[in-house]
Protein backbone atom coordinates (compact mmCIF):
# COMPACT_ATOMS: atom_id res chain seq x y z
CA UNK A 1 0.00 0.00 0.00
CA UNK A 2 2.90 2.37 0.76
CA UNK A 3 4.04 2.04 -2.81
CA UNK A 4 0.69 3.38 -3.91
CA UNK A 5 0.52 6.20 -1.39
CA UNK A 6 3.71 7.93 -2.51
CA UNK A 7 2.57 8.88 -6.01
CA UNK A 8 -0.94 9.58 -4.72
CA UNK A 9 0.35 12.09 -2.21
CA UNK A 10 2.50 13.67 -4.89
CA UNK A 11 -0.60 13.89 -7.06
CA UNK A 12 -2.58 15.43 -4.22
CA UNK A 13 0.15 18.04 -3.88
CA UNK A 14 0.07 18.83 -7.57
CA UNK A 15 -3.70 19.03 -7.47
CA UNK A 16 -3.57 21.43 -4.52
CA UNK A 17 -1.43 23.83 -6.57
CA UNK A 18 -3.95 23.80 -9.38
CA UNK A 19 -6.83 24.04 -6.92
CA UNK A 20 -7.29 27.77 -7.43
CA UNK A 21 -8.15 27.20 -11.08
CA UNK A 22 -9.99 23.90 -10.99
CA UNK A 23 -9.79 21.28 -8.29
CA UNK A 24 -11.84 18.76 -10.15
CA UNK A 25 -10.16 15.43 -10.68
CA UNK A 26 -11.46 12.48 -12.60
CA UNK A 27 -11.37 8.90 -11.40
CA UNK A 28 -8.34 8.45 -13.63
CA UNK A 29 -6.35 10.86 -11.45
CA UNK A 30 -7.28 8.86 -8.36
CA UNK A 31 -6.45 5.49 -9.89
CA UNK A 32 -3.15 3.73 -9.23
CA UNK A 33 -0.37 4.01 -11.85
CA UNK A 34 -0.97 0.34 -12.72
CA UNK A 35 -4.65 0.92 -13.44
CA UNK A 36 -3.88 4.06 -15.44
CA UNK A 37 -1.36 2.11 -17.52
CA UNK A 38 -4.00 -0.56 -18.10
CA UNK A 39 -6.51 2.04 -19.30
CA UNK A 40 -4.03 3.78 -21.59
CA UNK A 41 -2.84 0.63 -23.36
CA UNK A 42 -5.45 -0.36 -25.94
CA UNK A 43 -4.51 -4.04 -25.73
CA UNK A 44 -4.51 -4.15 -21.94
CA UNK A 45 -7.76 -2.20 -21.50
CA UNK A 46 -10.49 -4.86 -21.31
CA UNK A 47 -13.12 -2.23 -22.18
CA UNK A 48 -11.83 -2.47 -25.72
CA UNK A 49 -13.27 -5.98 -26.00
CA UNK A 50 -16.71 -4.36 -25.82
CA UNK A 51 -15.65 -1.55 -28.17
CA UNK A 52 -14.64 -4.25 -30.64
CA UNK A 53 -18.03 -5.93 -30.33
CA UNK A 54 -19.77 -2.57 -30.65
CA UNK A 55 -17.93 -1.95 -33.90
CA UNK A 56 -19.33 -5.22 -35.26
CA UNK A 57 -22.85 -4.40 -34.07
CA UNK A 58 -22.62 -0.92 -35.62
CA UNK A 59 -22.54 -2.51 -39.07
CA UNK A 60 -25.04 -5.26 -38.32
CA UNK A 61 -28.55 -4.91 -39.74
CA UNK A 62 -31.37 -5.35 -37.25
CA UNK A 63 -35.12 -5.11 -36.88
CA UNK A 64 -38.01 -4.91 -39.31
CA UNK A 65 -36.37 -1.98 -41.10
CA UNK A 66 -33.32 -4.16 -41.76
CA UNK A 67 -30.97 -1.26 -41.22
CA UNK A 68 -27.71 -1.01 -39.35
CA UNK A 69 -26.48 1.96 -37.33
CA UNK A 70 -23.98 2.60 -40.12
CA UNK A 71 -26.73 2.84 -42.76
CA UNK A 72 -27.87 6.13 -41.23
CA UNK A 73 -24.86 7.34 -39.23
CA UNK A 74 -22.06 6.19 -41.52
CA UNK A 75 -18.59 5.98 -40.07
CA UNK A 76 -18.91 6.28 -36.29
CA UNK A 77 -15.40 7.71 -36.04
CA UNK A 78 -16.76 10.82 -37.73
CA UNK A 79 -20.47 10.87 -36.93
CA UNK A 80 -20.21 9.85 -33.27
CA UNK A 81 -17.25 12.06 -32.41
CA UNK A 82 -18.14 14.03 -29.29
CA UNK A 83 -21.66 12.64 -29.10
CA UNK A 84 -21.24 10.78 -25.80
CA UNK A 85 -19.82 13.96 -24.27
CA UNK A 86 -23.16 15.69 -24.88
CA UNK A 87 -25.45 13.12 -23.21
CA UNK A 88 -27.91 13.06 -21.46
CA UNK A 89 -29.56 15.31 -24.05
CA UNK A 90 -33.06 16.75 -24.24
CA UNK A 91 -35.57 14.90 -26.39
CA UNK A 92 -38.21 17.31 -27.61
CA UNK A 93 -40.84 14.66 -28.40
CA UNK A 94 -40.60 13.07 -24.96
CA UNK A 95 -40.02 16.43 -23.21
CA UNK A 96 -37.31 14.92 -21.02
CA UNK A 97 -33.61 14.14 -21.26
CA UNK A 98 -32.40 10.77 -22.50
CA UNK A 99 -29.05 9.25 -21.68
CA UNK A 100 -26.86 7.59 -24.28
CA UNK A 101 -28.19 4.07 -23.63
CA UNK A 102 -31.78 5.29 -23.93
CA UNK A 103 -30.94 7.17 -27.12
CA UNK A 104 -29.43 4.04 -28.66
CA UNK A 105 -32.53 2.07 -27.75
CA UNK A 106 -34.78 4.82 -29.09
CA UNK A 107 -32.92 4.58 -32.39
CA UNK A 108 -33.39 0.82 -32.34
CA UNK A 109 -37.14 0.92 -31.73
CA UNK A 110 -37.97 3.93 -33.96
CA UNK A 111 -35.59 3.61 -36.86
CA UNK A 112 -34.54 -0.03 -36.93
CA UNK A 113 -37.93 -1.17 -35.60
CA UNK A 114 -36.11 -3.72 -33.47
CA UNK A 115 -36.51 -4.82 -29.88
CA UNK A 116 -34.73 -2.48 -27.46
CA UNK A 117 -31.57 -3.92 -25.92
CA UNK A 118 -31.82 -4.82 -22.25
CA UNK A 119 -30.06 -2.57 -19.73
CA UNK A 120 -26.54 -3.79 -18.95
CA UNK A 121 -26.78 -6.42 -21.67
CA UNK A 122 -23.51 -7.13 -23.42
CA UNK A 123 -24.86 -5.70 -26.68
CA UNK A 124 -26.08 -2.41 -25.22
CA UNK A 125 -22.82 -1.97 -23.33
CA UNK A 126 -20.89 -2.77 -26.50
CA UNK A 127 -22.69 -0.20 -28.68
CA UNK A 128 -22.49 2.41 -25.91
CA UNK A 129 -18.79 1.72 -25.39
CA UNK A 130 -18.13 1.98 -29.12
CA UNK A 131 -19.98 5.31 -29.34
CA UNK A 132 -18.38 6.64 -26.15
CA UNK A 133 -14.92 5.65 -27.39
CA UNK A 134 -15.29 8.16 -30.24
CA UNK A 135 -15.38 10.99 -27.65
CA UNK A 136 -12.13 10.05 -25.95
CA UNK A 137 -10.14 13.15 -25.04
CA UNK A 138 -13.00 15.52 -25.89
CA UNK A 139 -14.43 17.78 -23.19
CA UNK A 140 -17.82 17.04 -21.62
CA UNK A 141 -20.26 19.57 -23.07
CA UNK A 142 -23.82 18.81 -22.04
CA UNK A 143 -26.32 21.25 -23.47
CA UNK A 144 -27.11 24.30 -21.36
CA UNK A 145 -30.51 24.76 -22.98
CA UNK A 146 -33.28 26.12 -20.72
CA UNK A 147 -35.40 22.97 -21.22
CA UNK A 148 -32.83 20.99 -19.25
CA UNK A 149 -32.78 23.33 -16.27
CA UNK A 150 -35.56 21.70 -14.22
CA UNK A 151 -33.98 18.27 -14.75
CA UNK A 152 -30.59 19.61 -13.78
CA UNK A 153 -32.09 21.12 -10.64
CA UNK A 154 -33.75 17.85 -9.67
CA UNK A 155 -30.49 15.98 -10.35
CA UNK A 156 -28.65 18.36 -8.05
CA UNK A 157 -31.32 17.93 -5.41
CA UNK A 158 -30.91 14.14 -5.60
CA UNK A 159 -27.15 14.53 -5.32
CA UNK A 160 -27.47 16.58 -2.16
CA UNK A 161 -30.31 14.67 -0.57
CA UNK A 162 -29.55 12.26 2.26
CA UNK A 163 -30.95 8.80 1.75
CA UNK A 164 -30.81 5.19 2.86
CA UNK A 165 -30.22 3.62 6.25
CA UNK A 166 -26.80 5.25 6.39
CA UNK A 167 -28.51 8.59 5.72
CA UNK A 168 -25.83 9.83 3.36
CA UNK A 169 -26.04 12.13 0.36
CA UNK A 170 -23.80 11.70 -2.70
CA UNK A 171 -22.35 15.13 -1.96
CA UNK A 172 -21.20 14.16 1.54
CA UNK A 173 -18.67 11.75 0.07
CA UNK A 174 -17.97 13.15 -3.37
CA UNK A 175 -18.04 16.91 -2.62
CA UNK A 176 -17.07 17.11 1.03
CA UNK A 177 -14.76 14.15 1.62
CA UNK A 178 -13.11 13.20 -1.65
CA UNK A 179 -9.51 12.15 -1.38
CA UNK A 180 -10.15 10.51 2.01
CA UNK A 181 -10.74 6.82 2.47
CA UNK A 182 -13.93 4.87 2.89
CA UNK A 183 -12.71 1.62 4.40
CA UNK A 184 -9.77 0.81 2.11
CA UNK A 185 -11.02 2.77 -0.86
CA UNK A 186 -10.10 6.25 -1.93
CA UNK A 187 -13.21 8.41 -2.38
CA UNK A 188 -13.18 9.99 -5.84
CA UNK A 189 -15.07 13.13 -6.81
CA UNK A 190 -17.53 11.11 -8.84
CA UNK A 191 -17.07 12.62 -12.29
CA UNK A 192 -18.58 10.36 -14.95
CA UNK A 193 -15.86 10.85 -17.57
CA UNK A 194 -15.26 7.24 -18.51
CA UNK A 195 -18.58 5.41 -18.80
CA UNK A 196 -19.28 2.73 -19.72
CA UNK A 197 -16.21 1.62 -17.81
CA UNK A 198 -14.45 -1.57 -16.82
CA UNK A 199 -14.41 -1.99 -13.08
CA UNK A 200 -11.96 -4.54 -11.74
CA UNK A 201 -14.43 -5.25 -8.94
CA UNK A 202 -17.12 -6.08 -11.50
CA UNK A 203 -14.76 -8.05 -13.74
CA UNK A 204 -16.72 -6.47 -16.54
CA UNK A 205 -18.04 -3.34 -18.20
CA UNK A 206 -20.86 -1.36 -16.59
CA UNK A 207 -22.90 1.77 -17.20
CA UNK A 208 -23.08 4.91 -15.09
CA UNK A 209 -26.52 3.80 -13.95
CA UNK A 210 -25.07 0.55 -12.65
CA UNK A 211 -22.50 2.58 -10.74
CA UNK A 212 -25.18 4.85 -9.27
CA UNK A 213 -27.24 1.84 -8.18
CA UNK A 214 -24.08 0.41 -6.66
CA UNK A 215 -23.52 3.54 -4.54
CA UNK A 216 -27.19 3.64 -3.53
CA UNK A 217 -27.10 0.03 -2.38
CA UNK A 218 -23.93 0.98 -0.51
CA UNK A 219 -25.76 3.57 1.58
CA UNK A 220 -28.59 1.04 2.05
CA UNK A 221 -31.05 3.01 -0.07
CA UNK A 222 -33.41 1.54 -2.61
CA UNK A 223 -31.71 2.03 -5.97
CA UNK A 224 -33.48 3.63 -8.94
CA UNK A 225 -34.66 1.28 -11.63
CA UNK A 226 -32.55 1.27 -14.77
CA UNK A 227 -33.71 4.12 -16.98
CA UNK A 228 -35.71 5.83 -14.21
CA UNK A 229 -36.14 9.58 -14.81
CA UNK A 230 -34.40 10.35 -11.49
CA UNK A 231 -31.38 8.31 -12.55
CA UNK A 232 -31.15 10.26 -15.81
CA UNK A 233 -31.53 13.57 -13.92
CA UNK A 234 -28.68 12.54 -11.64
CA UNK A 235 -26.57 11.54 -14.65
CA UNK A 236 -27.32 14.93 -16.19
CA UNK A 237 -26.25 16.78 -13.03
CA UNK A 238 -23.05 14.73 -12.82
CA UNK A 239 -22.18 15.51 -16.44
CA UNK A 240 -22.87 19.21 -15.87
CA UNK A 241 -20.70 19.08 -12.75
CA UNK A 242 -17.92 17.57 -14.88
CA UNK A 243 -18.39 20.05 -17.76
CA UNK A 244 -15.13 20.61 -19.63
CA UNK A 245 -13.36 17.54 -18.23
CA UNK A 246 -12.03 15.20 -20.93
CA UNK A 247 -13.84 11.94 -21.65
CA UNK A 248 -11.78 8.77 -21.20
CA UNK A 249 -14.26 6.01 -22.03
CA UNK A 250 -13.91 3.07 -21.82
CA UNK A 251 -12.10 3.77 -18.56
CA UNK A 252 -10.64 1.25 -16.11
CA UNK A 253 -11.33 1.73 -12.42
CA UNK A 254 -10.53 -0.34 -9.32
CA UNK B 1 -16.03 -17.18 -30.31
CA UNK B 2 -14.65 -14.93 -27.67
CA UNK B 3 -13.32 -11.54 -28.58
CA UNK B 4 -9.55 -11.26 -28.61
CA UNK B 5 -7.04 -8.40 -28.79
CA UNK B 6 -3.49 -9.18 -29.83
CA UNK B 7 -0.75 -6.60 -30.18
CA UNK B 8 2.89 -6.81 -31.23
CA UNK B 9 5.13 -4.65 -33.43
CA UNK B 10 4.04 -5.03 -37.05
CA UNK B 11 7.64 -4.83 -38.25
CA UNK B 12 10.67 -6.08 -36.38
CA UNK B 13 14.37 -6.48 -37.13
CA UNK B 14 15.88 -9.94 -36.96
CA UNK B 15 17.12 -10.57 -33.42
CA UNK B 16 14.88 -7.92 -31.82
CA UNK B 17 13.14 -8.83 -28.61
CA UNK B 18 9.46 -8.12 -29.23
CA UNK B 19 6.70 -7.84 -26.69
CA UNK B 20 3.46 -9.67 -27.49
CA UNK B 21 0.32 -8.67 -25.60
CA UNK B 22 -2.90 -10.64 -25.62
CA UNK B 23 -6.31 -10.06 -24.08
CA UNK B 24 -9.19 -12.49 -24.36
CA UNK B 25 -12.76 -12.25 -23.19
CA UNK B 26 -13.53 -15.03 -20.75
CA UNK B 27 -15.52 -15.17 -17.50
CA UNK B 28 -12.88 -17.29 -15.69
CA UNK B 29 -15.62 -18.83 -13.55
CA UNK B 30 -13.85 -20.21 -10.50
CA UNK B 31 -16.20 -23.09 -9.68
CA UNK B 32 -16.47 -21.83 -6.10
CA UNK B 33 -19.49 -19.60 -6.64
CA UNK B 34 -23.17 -20.39 -6.26
CA UNK B 35 -25.98 -19.13 -8.47
CA UNK B 36 -29.08 -17.42 -7.04
CA UNK B 37 -30.71 -20.81 -6.39
CA UNK B 38 -27.73 -22.07 -4.40
CA UNK B 39 -26.46 -24.47 -7.05
CA UNK B 40 -22.74 -24.52 -7.71
CA UNK B 41 -21.69 -22.77 -10.92
CA UNK B 42 -19.36 -25.22 -12.66
CA UNK B 43 -15.77 -24.19 -13.12
CA UNK B 44 -14.98 -22.71 -16.51
CA UNK B 45 -11.56 -21.19 -16.77
CA UNK B 46 -8.97 -20.95 -19.47
CA UNK B 47 -6.52 -23.52 -18.18
CA UNK B 48 -3.78 -23.22 -20.76
CA UNK B 49 -2.46 -20.60 -23.15
CA UNK B 50 0.20 -21.29 -25.75
CA UNK B 51 1.90 -19.33 -28.49
CA UNK B 52 3.78 -20.94 -31.33
CA UNK B 53 6.06 -19.09 -33.72
CA UNK B 54 6.33 -20.87 -37.06
CA UNK B 55 5.30 -24.09 -35.36
CA UNK B 56 7.74 -23.79 -32.47
CA UNK B 57 6.29 -23.18 -29.04
CA UNK B 58 7.70 -19.93 -27.62
CA UNK B 59 5.39 -19.41 -24.68
CA UNK B 60 3.07 -21.49 -22.52
CA UNK B 61 1.12 -20.54 -19.41
CA UNK B 62 -1.05 -22.60 -17.11
CA UNK B 63 -3.92 -20.68 -15.57
CA UNK B 64 -5.71 -21.33 -12.30
CA UNK B 65 -9.01 -20.26 -10.70
CA UNK B 66 -7.64 -17.16 -8.95
CA UNK B 67 -6.96 -15.44 -12.25
CA UNK B 68 -9.42 -12.65 -13.03
CA UNK B 69 -11.89 -12.54 -15.91
CA UNK B 70 -10.65 -11.47 -19.35
CA UNK B 71 -7.05 -12.56 -18.75
CA UNK B 72 -4.32 -10.33 -20.15
CA UNK B 73 -1.08 -12.15 -20.95
CA UNK B 74 2.04 -10.35 -22.14
CA UNK B 75 5.34 -12.03 -22.94
CA UNK B 76 8.34 -11.51 -25.16
CA UNK B 77 10.15 -13.50 -27.77
CA UNK B 78 12.99 -12.97 -30.22
CA UNK B 79 11.97 -12.09 -33.77
CA UNK B 80 13.80 -14.70 -35.85
CA UNK B 81 11.99 -14.72 -39.19
CA UNK B 82 8.77 -13.66 -40.86
CA UNK B 83 5.93 -16.07 -40.39
CA UNK B 84 3.00 -17.05 -38.33
CA UNK B 85 2.20 -16.59 -34.67
CA UNK B 86 -0.52 -18.94 -33.48
CA UNK B 87 -2.21 -18.20 -30.17
CA UNK B 88 -4.35 -20.80 -28.51
CA UNK B 89 -6.45 -20.63 -25.36
CA UNK B 90 -7.98 -23.85 -24.09
CA UNK B 91 -10.74 -23.74 -21.52
CA UNK B 92 -12.56 -26.19 -19.26
CA UNK B 93 -15.95 -25.96 -20.94
CA UNK B 94 -15.85 -23.55 -23.82
CA UNK B 95 -14.19 -24.34 -27.11
CA UNK B 96 -10.47 -23.88 -27.59
CA UNK B 97 -9.88 -20.58 -29.31
CA UNK B 98 -7.09 -20.21 -31.84
CA UNK B 99 -5.95 -16.99 -33.48
CA UNK B 100 -3.30 -16.62 -36.16
CA UNK B 101 -1.32 -13.46 -36.90
CA UNK B 102 1.44 -12.69 -39.38
CA UNK B 103 4.72 -11.16 -38.32
CA UNK B 104 7.15 -9.41 -40.66
CA UNK B 105 10.83 -9.63 -39.79
CA UNK B 106 13.39 -7.74 -41.84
Amino acid sequence: MNGLLGPLLALAGAAALAAAADDRRSGYDFASPEIRAMQDDDTANPGNLWVLQGETLWDKRAGAADRSCADCHGDARVSMKGVAARYPAFDAALARPLDLEQRINQCRTEHQRAEPLAWESEDLLAVTAFVARQSRGLPITVSSSPELRPFLASGRELFEQREGQLNLACSQCHDDNWGKRLAGNLIPQGHPTGYPLYRLEWQGLGSLQRRLRNCMTGVRAEPFDYGAPQAVALELYLMERARGMPMDAPAVRP
Amino acid sequence: MARVLINFPQRAKRGDIIEIKTLIQHPMETGYRLDNKGAAIPRDIINCFTCTYNGEEVFRAELFPAISANPFIAFSTVATQSGELVFSWSADRSQTQTETRQINVE
